[in-house]
């Protein structure tokens, strides 16, 4: 089964909740999803641009009860 | 074939290294910006969190200017190193409790560790001679490359013409012709570059991206640190003075008053570190107690005070709950704070 890792950035802000996507996704092999958590409405811009422009997609933004909920599947570095 | 060269750039977010990629791009040159996160960035907390700000636009300029310029940016934590940069700079601090040549030589030195790290040739800058009073003079740039130990592996394309040549240049990786001569205080020069470049949008220039050369954040800093045994911080000590009213009541006690909703749903979360208190009788903003009561009478002084702060500040009792990190509470009832018994040098 495909590999999905969720990641608490709740409480974080700006450019925290990047930063640990950015070092959770180190870790990651292309093809596995990350969804992280964050309550700072910054990440909502902010984590799908560190995405563009490291090629990663966004396949998911939601946001429920003041959290942003964000899923990512991971491409190749 | 020949060599395909790589620089990795310290973005900040401002207009100066987004020209400086720029002009390296323009030499053939794989680029890639690094930025260095200390807890001080301006963007982002303050923006993000308080309500009145929320019709601005929330981008972190950094990841914006690198997604202009097309390259990768990696954003550091460095939050822990930083601590020593901060209460030990060896250059002493600028016009607040910034420590700009330190804060520079350190971000230099993280990327030197970088581009051995991952293979890269050189770094570049946006800095500018004479463009900052500290960092960014004659004689201290070459001090960054010297401590940093980048040396000559460290590239300022702006302002290349006004230092001694480089690596890269004298390797012919980079054209010495293709670079700028930059100096001085004006922006006029960035500007022009920037309208050659098609750059519209740009943050402000530099040195505005960072709360230690905030006036009224080193006010708050440093009573901090004078009302603590040391001066060692935590990030959420640092991120807490941009949140909220502070009042120094006394050395051992410190009250943050919530300005709105979104501060005070932010401090909510704080709830479990500090004593809290909040208005039960009426609407009102959310106080966290840094430091602790000795005597009823500070007790009774920041109650009053907090209440001042409800909407209860025009009757004539407020009944506030304290709750404790434990999560015991206790409901108080007390007369507001009139507003000339505020005390001016409690204010932070």
């Amino acid at each position: 089964m495909e590999n999905m890792i969720q990641l608490d950035a709740r409480r974080l802000l700006c450019p925290l909740p990047v930063i640990r996507t950015q070092d959770a996704i180190a870790t990651m092999v292309p093809g596995e999803t990350i969804i992280v958590t964050s309550t700072d409405p910054g990440a909502k811009a902010d984590i799908p641009a560190w995405c563009r422009i490291n090629g990663h997609k966004v396949i998911d933004i939601k946001e429920e009860d003041n959290e942003i909920i964000i899923s990512i599947k991971v491409a190749a570095g | 074939m020949k060599q395909q060269r790589k620089a990795v750039a310290l973005i900040s977010g401002g207009l100066d290294s987004m020209l400086a990629v720029r002009v390296i791009q323009k030499q053939g040159i794989h680029v890639e910006g690094i930025n260095f996160f200390t807890g001080f960035c301006v963007e982002g907390h303050t923006h993000a969190i308080r309500k009145k700000h929320q019709h601005k636009q929330k981008r972190n300029n950094a990841l914006w200017v690198a997604e202009q310029l097309g390259i990768k940016l990696h954003i550091v934590d460095v939050v822990e190193e930083y601590k020593d940069i901060l209460l030990n700079p060896v250059h002493g601090y600028g016009k607040n409790v910034n420590p700009c040549l330190d804060c520079k030589t350190f971000m230099v030195k993280k990327a030197v560790e970088w581009i051995r790290d991952h293979d890269f040739d050189f770094i570049i800058t946006g800095e500018v001679v004479g463009q900052r009073p500290m960092s960014q003079r004659k004689e201290t740039m070459p001090v960054v490359a010297k401590e940093s130990g980048s040396n000559d592996l460290l590239v300022r394309p702006l302002s290349a013409g006004q230092l001694p040549e480089t690596l890269p240049e004298r390797e012919g990786w980079l054209d010495r012709k293709g670079l700028f001569d930059f100096s001085g205080r004006s922006r006029k020069p960035q500007m022009a570059l920037a309208a050659q470049y098609g750059f519209e949008d740009y943050a402000q220039p530099a040195g505005g991206c960072c709360m230690l050369t905030d006036e009224n954040y080193a006010v708050k800093l440093k009573d901090m640190w004078s009302n603590r045994p040391s001066r060692a911080y935590e990030l959420d000590d640092i991120i807490m003075l941009k949140m909220g009213r502070h009042f120094r009541l006394a050395p051992n006690l410190k009250i943050i008053i919530g300005r709105e909703e979104g501060e005070n749903n932010f401090m909510q979360g704080y709830k479990n570190q500090f004593v809290s208190i909040y208005p039960v009788s009426h609407n009102g903003a959310l106080a966290l107690v840094d430091g602790e009561f000795k005597s009823d009478e500070e007790l009774q002084t920041a109650l009053a005070l907090i209440a001042r702060y409800s909407q209860g500040k025009n009757d004539p009792q407020v009944t506030l709950c304290i709750r404790q990190p434990n999560a015991d509470e206790k409901e108080y009832t007390i007369q507001p704070m009139a507003v000339d018994n505020i005390k001016k040098q409690w204010i932070l």
